[in-house]
């Protein structure tokens, strides 16, 4: 055996805080933190109008967190983005507004108008809802104000073909995502020089996992739609899943009847459209609470929205070539 | 402790105590690593099953992954780990991974970020780039095939990249009934290559990703193996910002942060080193000093800020200082240099034109340059320097780098930040190269980069007139040299100081030596834009009068002087009116093939995208034209008609 270059080291003895690096050096939120904020930087400097796109779920919260802190103290020179769709939460809309007021950040909100004319919602319409409100809406917003660079919260490790998503991804100027045509991510140095037209969508925490997410969280206390915490709240049920009625009136229209509530102790692991997200039943109403159950919980977390199921594994692949986050 | 130990008391930790739990977590450290195998030498295998082992898999993935490996797996009944982690829809068809996926998963002391990469030849681009921001590369190897090509190939790139640590994962240890003896052998073979490459040390150990040996526990399968498990090896190594904090100060400027008069910030990313309120810095290139007096984050101010870390730092002085500046240790700054000798990879389908100009960013610093045709590339696969002309797609090679103008840097050695490039085409903005600079040559190191008493704002400042290039361009014969001559003669009434350079007084003299090749038009327009650049730092208004056919030439040129100062001026003519004009009878040679490469002709001519001027000589006189053209420079716009 080549003892002079072939060299072990013996695991005896360690315990988990014996890494050294983790005590002289940065921990690994703190590096996924640095990360983000030298991302953003970069796309400020070299971006002509950009935008960050801001869906108000846990992890666009982090995203406004990291943002407030990359520009600090001048509030981050871009707009928050709302493609609104109509049909989010109530306390969704109540926590975007005080975020706005509080980050010093201009909030645009778009809803795409050809979809609140056609009455395109989620019990009728399927998949056509995310198309036509989030996609069509999303690619309206983005031309109308002429954004050339746009934050998105999406992370390598909720999707499989998001893992081979890059940090800047290239869209043609309308909008599609071509898999072949995406430039190599050396080091942390970032191309982000694109001809007329074309843009750029950007994904500061694309490294960050669920669990850093709420350790971030929890760390900085980043404030959060209520929602993610359990309280009993009415319910319903449809097609096989758990829903909360948060606007009966509305519900009873597009449902054509009005469905039976029962009062239970739920919360939401993601946040989406109202009638698109499941809710699961939890006791967890404290952050730890939330974290525990997260950590315990045996289906991973875009199995609550509908979404990824359409088209099989591919899934989300697909909805990206479309244009769709 | 077995991993279902590890697993078991992680998710007793996480019922019973979850503050303590997170607490722990919050502490972890991070490591980046790089697997680098063939097709079927099981490094999605590996992966699947280190995902699977730090229970990165959920339940509902698992029920999926039973039934996808009882469709498509390769292992019968048994799981296929190896389709946990496929990615793109075409590739799944394929049956191989063909880009760079990013896996996570994590222990108890640290999160892990595995970039997974194809180990095919015409993926060298792929394995460059995930091995770019990784701590360590885990080496597979089949066991019973041993040592073979690829094994050198992925050894080599790491260790191009400069990786610090490799693990020599010998898997299906259980094919070869775990034989110590075959074991031994591949890794002496494996040691005598990499000495002969320069990698120092590795760590070599007896896995199998499929069965499960060696990977969290040490296997009874191999008792006369004593060295780590892969989890446990990947928990104890350094990482890189340990390194890096180790190093002088040095923090690339990326933004200005100025919320109102009274705070001037510096944002940017620690790349080395370490800072505290009170260090002396020195702004290079300038080579200005201050001190630094803040740390500034929301949190609140830091006492210290090290490598890793994204931070603002306010200086004591005003001094200039913007995005591209570095800043650091005032007494162990960095060198400054404008050209040097690069390590390239090429990833572009397009080769390596040698003499064009391409942008170079590294760290905050964005520069034009061109490249040298190339010293040599070395054959990946057997390690050899071959004599070449360009670089093409995945090709490796030596080549000279020269910047417009001294950029800050350090060899790629001591540091990756100050050290590692990219390198961008400027019509498809794609990026074409990685590179790596390993020193300044002679010429370039002895310039001083002093700040110069009389600048380019004095001299421009004595003469009252703010300097400018105008850059005629168009066809032959579309009237550049008319109009460039009425306005400068427009602009010498009106008490400037001007110069026009064309044709005459640069082919003549200047640039005597060159032809009317592709190449040496390049350098012609090179050498132009060179003269032009000094001739503005002397306060001059400068007048060019070039057919300059190529955009990537004009905008090379436009790159080389400050934002603002580059009039490109289009003068339109089509070709037929051109031809029709005639004036010196070129356009009659050139049809009957007297003259070779003719713009417009048999040579192509790029029209401006996004001119500052054009004059539409159909529509306007000359006269009408320099009129417009002075009233634009001297500050009074006239709309086009
Ligand atoms: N017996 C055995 N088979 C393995 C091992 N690792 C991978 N394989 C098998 O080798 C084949 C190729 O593995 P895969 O992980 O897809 O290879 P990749 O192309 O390097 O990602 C599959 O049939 C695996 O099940 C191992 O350690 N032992």
């Amino acid at each position: 055996m080549q003892g002079a270059i072939w060299h072990s080291q013996p695991l005896k003895g360690e315990n988990p805080m014996s890494d050294p690096a983790a005590k002289s050096t940065l921990t690994h939120i703190q590096r996924l933190e640095a990360e983000a904020i030298h991302i953003m930087r970069e796309v400020v400097a070299e971006a002509a109008n950009p935008v960050m796109l801001y869906s108000v779920g846990k992890d666009s919260a982090v995203m406004l967190h990291l943002a407030r802190k990359a520009f600090y103290p001048s509030p981050p020179p871009f707009p928050l983005l709302h493609v609104d769709t109509t049909w989010k939460f109530k306390a969704m809309y109540e926590l975007r507004e005080r975020m706005a007021k509080e980050s010093g950040m201009e909030l645009l909100v778009h809803q795409n108008p050809e979809a609140a004319e056609r009455g395109i919602n989620p019990f009728d319409h399927g998949p056509l809802h995310t198309d036509m409100w989030k996609t069509e809406g999303l690619k309206q917003a983005l031309d109308k104000h002429g954004f050339d660079a746009a934050f998105g919260g999406a992370r390598r490790d909720e999707e499989k073909s998001r893992a081979k998503e890059r940090i800047f991804s290239f869209r043609t100027a309308s909008h599609g995502w071509d898999p072949k045509n995406q430039r190599p991510e050396l080091w942390n140095i970032y191309n982000a020089r694109k001809s007329k037209g074309e843009s750029i969508r950007v994904f500061p925490i694309s490294n960050w996992t669920e669990l850093d997410i709420w350790q971030y969280i929890r760390l900085n206390d980043v404030p959060i739609v209520p929602l993610y915490f359990a309280a009993v709240r009415p319910t319903f049920e449809w097609e096989g899943g758990l829903f909360m009625a948060d606007d009966l009136p509305r519900l009873e229209k597009v449902l054509g009847y009005w469905p039976a509530i029962t009062d239970r102790s739920i919360r939401f692991r993601t946040l989406g459209c109202f009638p698109l997200t499941g809710a699961v039943e939890s006791t967890a109403s404290t952050l730890n609470e939330v974290i525990q159950e997260t950590l315990l919980t045996t289906t991973s977390e875009r199995q609550g929205r509908v979404i990824d199921k359409d088209a099989g594994g591919a899934g989300m692949e697909v909805k990206k070539q479309q244009g769709y986050f | 402790m077995s991993g279902a130990d590890v697993i078991y008391q992680t998710e007793a930790l996480i019922a019973e105590d979850i503050e303590a739990y997170l607490d722990l977590h919050q502490h972890k450290s991070m490591l980046r690593f790089i697997t680098c195998g063939s097709v079927d030498d099981g490094k999605s295998t590996l992966i699947g099953r280190l995902l699977y082992d730090s229970k990165m898999i959920f339940e509902d993935q698992l029920a999926a992954l039973e039934s996808d490996s009882r469709k498509v797996g390769t292992q019968g009944q048994e799981i296929d780990f190896a389709l946990l982690v496929d990615g793109l829809a075409a590739e799944r068809e394929q049956g191989i991974t063909i880009d760079v996926a990013y896996r996570f998963f994590s222990t108890e002391k640290r999160k892990f970020i595995v970039a997974d990469c194809p180990g095919h030849e015409q993926y060298t681009r792929n394995m460059v780039t995930g091995a770019s921001t990784a701590d360590l590369a885990v080496i597979l190897i089949d066991a019973r095939k041993g040592v073979l090509t690829q094994t050198r190939r992925h050894s080599y790139l790491c260790h191009l990249i400069g990786i610090r640590h490799i693990v020599l994962a010998v898997n299906k240890m259980d094919l070869i009934g775990y034989d110590q003896a075959r074991y031994d052998a591949i890794v002496a073979d494996y040691a005598a290559f990499a000495t002969s490459i320069g990698i120092e040390a590795f760590t070599a150990m007896p896995i199998s990703g499929f069965k499960g040996d060696n990977i969290t526990a040490p296997s009874p399968n191999t008792p006369w193996y004593s060295g780590p498990t892969l989890m446990g090896h990947l928990e104890a190594v350094d990482v890189n910002t340990a390194a890096d904090a180790a190093g002088d100060f040095r923090m690339p400027v990326q933004w200005v942060n100025r919320p109102n008069l009274d705070f001037r910030g510096f944002s940017g990313l620690v790349a080395n080193g370490r800072v505290r309120p009170g260090d002396a810095v020195r702004v290079l290139p300038s080579g200005k000093t201050s001190k630094v007096t803040r740390i500034v984050t929301l949190d609140g101010d830091l006492e210290e800020a090290v490598a890793g870390q994204s931070v603002t730092l306010t200086l004591a002085d005003e001094i200039d200082c913007s995005r591209g500046d570095v800043l650091a240790a005032a007494d162990a700054p960095p060198q400054v240099a404008d050209q040097f000798e690069a390590s390239l990879v090429w990833m572009a389908d397009e080769a390596l034109v040698p003499g064009r100009a391409y942008w170079l960013k590294l760290a905050s610093q964005t520069v034009s340059v061109t490249v040298s045709q190339p010293k040599c590339t070395i054959n990946v696969n057997t390690m050899e320097r071959l004599a070449a002309k360009t670089l093409e797609l995945n090709a490796i090679g030596l080549a000279e780098i020269t910047t417009d103008r001294a950029i800050v840097f350090e060899p790629y050695a001591t540091s990756r930040a100050l050290g590692g490039f990219i390198l961008i085409d400027k019509i498809s903005n794609a990026t074409v190269a990685a590179g790596m600079l390993n020193f300044a040559l002679r010429r370039a190191q002895n310039v001083h980069w002093q700040a110069l008493d009389v600048t380019r704002e004095a001299h421009a400042r004595l003469k009252g007139q703010s300097p400018a290039v105008l850059w005629f361009t168009g066809l032959s014969g579309s009237g550049k040299s008319t109009i460039a001559n009425m306005v400068e003669k427009r602009l010498h009434a009106l008490g400037k100081h001007t110069f026009l350079l064309d044709g005459d007084n640069v082919r003549h003299g200047l640039n005597k030596d060159l032809g009317f090749t592709e190449a040496d038009r390049i350098e012609n327009i090179r050498r132009v834009g060179e003269v032009a650049k000094l001739m503005t730092d002397a306060g001059l208004i400068v007048l060019t009068a070039f057919i300059s056919p190529f955009r990537a030439e004009r905008d090379m040129v436009r790159a080389l002087l400050p934002d603002g100062d580059f009039y490109e001026i289009f003068v339109d003519t089509p070709l037929e009116e051109a031809e029709r004009r005639d004036v010196k009878g070129l356009y009659k040679k050139a049809r009957s093939g007297q003259l070779k490469n003719f713009t417009g002709i048999d040579s192509p001519y790029e029209a401006p995208e996004k001119p500052e001027i054009r004059v539409d000589t159909l529509r306007e006189t000359p006269e009408e034209a320099a009129e417009r053209i002075v009233a634009l420079i001297t500050g009074e716009w006239m709309p086009v008609i």
